[in-house]
């Protein structure tokens, strides 16, 4: 069984968004002020709007459909333990995106996407507040680091260790059968 | 219209001198504000300068005899953030150690009808001195009369933003001035 193609594609285009804008945002906060780090923090923040709403689209999918069941091996703990791990990841890519957002409006900076659609400054510009803003942004990210190793390990190990017809699930072969 | 005649002429012996009588030449500091804006990557970004002093005398009676001059304490500028306050004394920028004033002096000021007036005058920024027409609105108050203007100025004809910085598609090379001179009479 196999997630519609709508699901799979939103699937890796998230996940290669995140795969980018993740170093991105570790390498750019610590380089010194230089055109480039401005460029490079409009990138970040136009990937994370991005997310945001793919994000919003994929819960959109999920709410509105039931995923392929999962093969009949999987102990009842892990099925448990795969929704818990889906509902945080979901929760996380809204969440990060958001508080960068607000973190933005709070240091000053409208974030305006792609350059060209402004939006909306929630928070008055204060300091204090955008530190604290960039700590809970920090943290969100690396708890979603550490689900995104437990993600993918999980899924390689039903696949290559179990042998369960795993990847197939969000891979892109029409033909792919449990 | 006759019976009304004695009140138009007292309202004209008011008002007359009060017209007359005020050159405003005391700036309030506090209520006096300096403000730009510029696009960086796109996002407008506020900033502004804390300190600057203003020398003015406007007589409304006889605006040509104006003339206003304002220095900027460059070191009091808020450019957004913390991180462009201090890159923006380096070199590149304001070189703020070789020139840490920015200064503009009036050369003629014309009325252009109701309270708005018309001020030329030289911006010396960076060592660089440029001209400007500034479009000014006067303002009068019970004491306190407020002179609000603005203008666009491009940062690189005062070589503000040099070498890396230079890059127009990164940091817009318009800036939006936008004052505020609070002053009282006499």
């Amino acid at each position: 069984m196999r997630y519609s193609t709508l699901a799979i594609v939103l699937h890796w285009l998230v996940a290669l968004l995140i795969f980018a804008t993740f170093p991105l945002g570790l390498y750019m906060v610590d380089l010194p002020l230089s055109p480039d780090k401005l460029k490079l923090y409009s990138y970040h923040k136009w990937i994370g709007v991005s997310v945001f709403l793919l994000v919003a689209i994929r819960l959109g999918w999920r709410l509105t459909h039931t995923p392929p069941a999962l093969p009949d091996g999987i102990a009842a703990w892990q099925r448990r333990a795969s929704a818990v791990t889906h509902g945080l990841l979901y929760g996380l890519m809204i969440a990060i995106p958001l508080s960068g957002w607000l973190m933005s409006s709070a240091k000053g900076f409208q974030t305006v996407w792609f350059g060209v659609l402004p939006l909306p400054d929630l928070l008055d510009k204060n300091r204090e507040l955008g530190e604290l803003l960039a700590g809970v942004h920090k943290a969100l990210n690396f708890t979603l680091l550490g689900l995104v190793i437990l993600h993918v390990g999980a899924a390689l190990k039903h696949h290559f260790i179990e042998r369960q017809p795993f990847l197939q699930r969000m891979g892109w072969n029409r033909k792919a059968r449990t | 219209m006759k019976q009304h005649l004695p009140w138009l002429a007292l309202l004209a012996v008011l008002t007359a001198p009060m017209a007359h009588a005020v050159e405003y030449r005391t700036v309030l500091p506090k209520q006096s504000t300096i403000h730009f804006e510029f696009r960086q990557m796109g996002v407008p970004i506020k900033g502004g300068f804390k300190r600057f002093t203003t020398e003015m005398a406007f007589d409304p009676a006889r605006p040509e005899a104006a003339r206003a001059s304002i220095e900027i304490d460059l070191a009091s500028i808020d450019a957004g953030s913390p991180e462009a306050d201090d890159e923006s004394a380096g070199k590149l920028w304001f070189n703020r150690s070789a020139y840490p004033k920015a200064t503009f002096v009036s050369s003629r000021i014309r009325a252009l009808g109701g309270n708005r007036y018309e001020m030329r005058g030289t911006l010396m920024l960076k060592g660089r001195s440029r001209e400007m027409v500034v479009p000014v609105t006067y303002t009068p108050g019970a004491s306190t009369a407020v002179f609000e203007g603005g203008f666009v100025l491009k940062r690189l004809d005062f070589g503000i933003g040099e070498g890396m910085w230079a890059d127009i598609a990164t940091v817009a090379n318009e800036v939006r001035v936008k004052f505020r001179i609070a002053a009282t009479g006499n």
